[in-house]
């Protein structure tokens, strides 16, 4: 299984705090990996790296084999339009129509004519379900939709390697689980290489090829779902089953801790 | 006792460090706005046009009728207050060439630069810290377009043109309240008032005013941009920032003209 994206001893710190503890994780091309873990495990942070937002304290991220972590700004841009991310608001640009916003990096990025890229931006919201969006404004569509419209943006240049940042967060299970059947239909369709990272178990088995679990910006598990399914770890039953963390606290260590001793 | 030194030095550095990175920072952001607007066109990424003319009609149109009522008033109160003066030594014809030399080079300037602090510096900040929050922003990285270029540049052309133009805009309504005032209240007959102008004002006088209005849009749209980009929280902070980049725009608006008036009143 060749690998689209090779992450080795990636460490990385916000501040004092080391959030990423010297990883290794790879994403098998063509397929969709999903990056699962509680809140402040760090797996934002890790797909911030890979979609070069943040430069990492030490260690290498090869996308497609190339080291992005020590790129100058002008190679990583064109590794950039290689890529699409689906942000978690899908952050479409307020100011523009819908169209607008797709046609951004087709605009940027292309010398096409104005009529050729209507042409693309049409395709895109078509393949998203919003054809007939065009004219409206971020502001007058629902959470949804607005998630559409920002994976319409990101599939815009026609990308190998697609992001999605906690896709399903927000939006009511029907409206999730039709994001994840486009998310499907991407990789079945495309072959895009396809990255998700989330906390939402139900899309999790709706969607991935492959899981990589953190916890506490260490790497827990990587594999396929069924070696998930048939993990003994602690942390991933817990995970799987929705075990709360219990805390338990001896009387003294009770009392220590509220006197704030 | 080492202690008390290290406490010490401690105390030093967490004051400096974080001064340093905001310099680092703000250096950057000039650097990066410089390069986009000046030098990036030369090596054939055009600057957005259509963004740069909305933001003509946002900074520069849209302030024409609080500019033209602000104007009008202080030349009124700056003929008044000269008359009171003037007409004890009997020299009330000089109320034109008061009028005329401080609206052109002092009064124009500044007054439409702290109106467009007020208004554009802190739409600025605004926008792009709720963009920043909203991680506008970082999809514009991740679409490979720079976020300097794309958001920046067109507002700085933008105040770089609107300022200068707005200045001499707010010099003729100045004149003009000066006048009003003068040839009804005071008494000055319009002929004479306006032939008293035109042999007060000098070009440079014009000129030197234009110079420090081309430079206060520089600073405004810096100080916005920075702010805007420095917001990492939501809503309170985009607040905060916004406040931030009026007081500091204004600030150094005045500092910047404390530079020019001295540079101009030796080398003029």
């Amino acid at each position: 299984m060749e690998n689209a994206i090779e992450v080795t001893g990636l460490q990385t710190h916000y501040g004092e705090r080391e959030i990423l503890k010297s990883i290794n994780v790879s994403v098998p091309r063509g397929k969709t990996s999903v990056i699962l873990g509680g809140s402040g495990c760090g797996k934002s942070t890790l797909l911030k790296h890979l979609i070069g937002l943040l430069r990492p304290t030490r260690g290498k991220i090869s996308i497609n084999g190339r080291d992005i972590a020590v790129m100058e700004e002008e190679e990583l841009n064109e590794v950039r339009k290689k890529m699409g991310v689906l942000f978690q608001g899908a952050a479409l640009l307020n100011s523009m129509t819908v169209a607008e916003n797709v046609a951004l990096p087709i605009r940027e990025h292309t010398g096409l004519n104005e009529s050729t890229i209507m042409i693309m931006v049409r395709m895109k919201l078509d393949l998203v379900g919003l054809s007939g969006f065009e004219k409206f404004y971020p502001s007058q569509l629902s959470g949804g939709m607005k998630k559409r419209a920002g994976l319409a943006r990101a599939l815009a240049l026609d990308p190998e390697l697609l992001f999605f940042d906690e896709p399903s967060a927000g939006l009511d299970p029907v409206t999730a689980a039709g994001l994840d059947d486009l998310i499907l239909k991407l990789r079945n369709v495309f072959g895009i290489t396809i990255v998700v990272v989330t906390h939402e178990l139900p899309s999790v088995f709706t969607i991935a090829d492959y899981v990589i679990m953190l916890d506490a910006g260490e790497v827990i598990f990587s594999g396929v779902l069924d070696e998930l399914r048939r993990s003994e770890n602690e942390r991933i039953r817990m995970f799987l089953e929705r075990k709360p963390e219990m805390k338990t606290y001896s009387p003294d260590d009770y009392f220590r801790f509220i006197v704030g001793d | 006792m080492p202690s008390r030194v290290e406490a010490f030095f401690g105390f030093i550095g967490r004051r400096v460090i974080p001064v340093r990175r905001d310099i680092h920072y703000a250096s950057k952001i000039i650097n990066d706005t410089f390069y986009w607007t000046f030098v990036s066109p030369v090596k054939g990424k055009p600057v957005r046009v259509r963004a740069a003319v909305s933001e003509i009609v946002k900074a520069g149109y849209n302030a024409v009728p609080i500019v033209a009522v602000i104007s009008l008033f202080v030349g009124i109160i700056l003929a008044l207050q000269a008359a009171y003066q003037l007409k004890r030594v009997g020299a009330l014809i000089y109320v034109a060439n008061l009028v005329g030399v401080s609206i052109t080079r002092e009064l124009g300037p500044i007054l439409t630069a702290i109106i467009v602090a007020g208004r554009s510096g802190s739409a600025f900040a605004a926008e792009i810290g709720s963009m920043k929050s909203a991680e506008e922003v970082d999809a514009l990285v991740t679409m490979g377009i720079n976020p300097v270029r794309f958001l920046v540049t067109p507002k700085l052309l933008a105040l770089m043109l609107m300022l200068p133009a707005l200045t001499v805009f707010s010099d003729m309504i100045g004149i003009f309240g000066g006048f009003l005032l003068s040839t009804t209240v005071i008494g000055i007959h319009p002929y004479n008032y306006f032939q008293q102008s035109v042999n007060a004002l000098l070009v440079k006088d014009v000129v030197t005013g234009l110079v420090k209005a081309w430079a206060f849009g520089i600073v405004i749209t810096i100080v916005g941009a920075y702010q805007g980009f420095k917001v990492e929280g939501g809503a309170e902070e985009v607040g905060r920032r916004t406040t931030a980049s009026v007081v500091a725009s204004i600030f150094l608006v005045i500092v910047f003209d404390l530079f020019f008036t001295t540079l101009f009143y030796y080398f003029t």
